[in-house]
């Protein structure tokens, strides 16, 4: 038995994606830089890419920017976004607790160059409020970042609503939908976003590669010096074979995406009911509005990583926000945002449903983890003071 | 290349000494549920030699592991051997742990500690009595 549950993590690749790009590498090695035929070959593929990718989000051609990944478009966004803002002296940002790291850290280093952070709460359904977001805007404020889904929770959030309150107050709007291209309908100019960053790998394209796409008419800086590639906003020599491994595997994604969001729907809130069985245990985040295969946990009385291992030994492969997992001594940020605790944080679970998982899989996973977190509980001294009444039930 | 060696899976997936001793001569606890990691050591003394013991711990799989090895290497043995068991010891008995894991078995050698000041105290409350 081999179950892979953890999607959101990264996708195995679409076999369309490798053959195109197979056949990228060996007819299409050109630089689409050079003049001659095979470079202008090679030039073809890569703005047919660029029309493509952005057909998909219902952006111009010339608003894509490919990258290496979503953390360098975020980077991007976020830094050009601020550099234009210190020159207006507005040097507010807005944000929320439980972005991503390439999101948070990105803002952590702005601080240290003299920017104002402001990190909005995500509620106990881990969900931004728009109406807080208009209110934490200030004369000085140069950008609100805030993710589309989360990539534990997977809430989403409510972003043509904090687009609206953005461009009301001439506000620049990003946000990181990394966990969002691929299973949800997004349209940039209906949700009024400004910059939204994106990854290859999280809907079954190569590693490596994303795209940043940024409003035409907002600051764009460059990361990288250097050649005029991407309109010069990104120099190097274009990554072809992936730019082409990732288009084929978005196309792919979005021909299926209504059918795969409702067969993955049904397959979520199956494990979701499985998992509600096992006493002393809370879903995290909320029930509905969250990504079609994403369901996360936290099980009182044990720890993540500990139940991650036992659930490798029986086939599955799924993830925790454990601290014990991240090498650091805090479990993960996004469920301290929505309120839980450090004791229960550390018994999370993150299992995300993906094209590959069935019915079968579920009910494996479900029987799997109940036999599991019984297992654990059964030498773990917390559990024991739990039902000794020594220590209080926190779920 | 795993996370862990044999040593600490096989440890992990089939501890050793797991449970309870209700009647324990000595119980060490150590650790908090806030930073992910309790370990609790149950102790059965006769003639200063640990005839029996087991444990529970609330931790990650270098946790379950570290308190399996530990038991298992105190097990039979004299208090003053007991005593001077380091968490140098149950790693290298584990072929080594990763290094932001290294104090899980601290936390093993600990437990113990903490059991044997038990002991100690108990000892002294039952001279005074």
């Amino acid at each position: 038995m081999s179950i892979y549950a953890d999607h959101a993590a990264t996708t195995a690749m679409s076999e369309a994606a490798i053959n195109a790009m197979t056949r990228c590498m060996k007819e299409e090695y050109g630089n689409p830089s050079s003049l001659y035929r095979i470079g202008q070959l090679a030039k073809e593929t890569l703005e047919k890419a660029r029309e493509e990718v952005a057909s998909v989000i219902n952006a111009e051609p010339r608003e894509i920017y490919f990258t290496s990944g979503g953390s360098e478009a975020d980077n991007q966004a976020i830094r050009s976004a601020a550099l234009a803002g210190k020159k207006k002296g507005k040097t507010h940002i807005i944000s929320s607790a439980f972005e991503h790291h390439a999101v948070l850290h990105t803002l952590n280093t702005l601080k240290l160059e003299g920017f104002d952070v402001t990190l909005l709460p995500v509620h106990e359904n881990g969900i931004v409020r728009p109406e807080e977001v208009e209110a934490a805007i200030r004369p000085d404020t140069c950008l609100v970042t805030i993710m589309y889904a989360n990539n534990e929770i997977g809430t989403i959030q409510p972003i043509r609503e904090i687009g609206t309150v953005c461009h009301a107050h001439q506000v620049l709007f990003h946000t990181d939908a990394v966990q969002a291209v691929g299973p949800l309908a997004i349209d940039v100019k209906a949700e009024n976003i400004d910059y939204l960053s994106a990854s290859s790998h999280k809907f079954h394209g190569p590693k490596g590669v994303g795209f940043l796409y940024a409003r035409k008419g907002v600051p764009l800086t460059s990361l990288i010096d250097g050649g005029a590639q991407e309109r010069g906003r990104r120099a190097g020599t274009e990554n072809l074979p992936g730019i082409v491994g990732m288009t084929t595997a978005l196309k792919e994604t979005v021909a299926e995406r209504e059918a795969e969001a409702a067969r993955l729907t049904v397959l979520r809130d199956r494990l979701i009911t499985g998992l509600n069985e096992i006493p002393h245990s809370a879903l995290n985040g909320d029930a509905e509005k969250r990504l079609p295969g994403n369901v996360n946990f936290c099980f009182e009385g044990i720890e993540g990583e500990s139940l991650l291992l036992l659930l490798d030994e029986k086939g599955i492969s799924a993830s925790s926000g454990s601290a014990c997992t991240s090498g650091s001594l805090d479990p993960s940020h996004v469920l301290l945002a929505i309120g839980r605790i450090h004791d229960v944080a550390h018994g999370s679970l993150r299992l995300t449903l993906g094209r590959e998982n069935t019915p079968e899989d579920v009910e494996y996973i479900i029987s799997a983890v109940k036999d599991v977190v019984a297992y654990l509980r059964g030498f773990s001294p917390v559990w024991r003071d739990l039902q000794n009444g020594k220590r209080p039930y926190i779920l | 290349m795993a996370l862990y060696s044999e040593k600490v899976m096989d440890h992990f997936l089939h501890p050793r000494n797991v449970g309870v001793i209700e009647d324990a001569d000595a119980v060490g606890e150590v650790g908090n549920a806030k930073c992910g990691d309790i370990m609790k050591m149950y102790l059965k003394i006769k003639d200063d030699v640990v005839e029996d013991v087991k444990f529970e711990t609330f931790g990650c799989g270098s946790a379950i592991a570290s308190s399996s090895m530990a038991t298992e290497m105190i097990k039979g043995k004299p208090l003053s051997e007991v005593g001077k068991l380091t968490n140098q010891a149950v790693t290298k008995a584990l072929d080594g742990l990763p290094a932001h894991k290294i104090h899980c078995s601290v936390l093993a050698e600990e437990a113990i500690k903490s059991a044997l000041e038990d002991y100690e105290a108990r000892k002294a409350s039952k001279a005074n009595a």
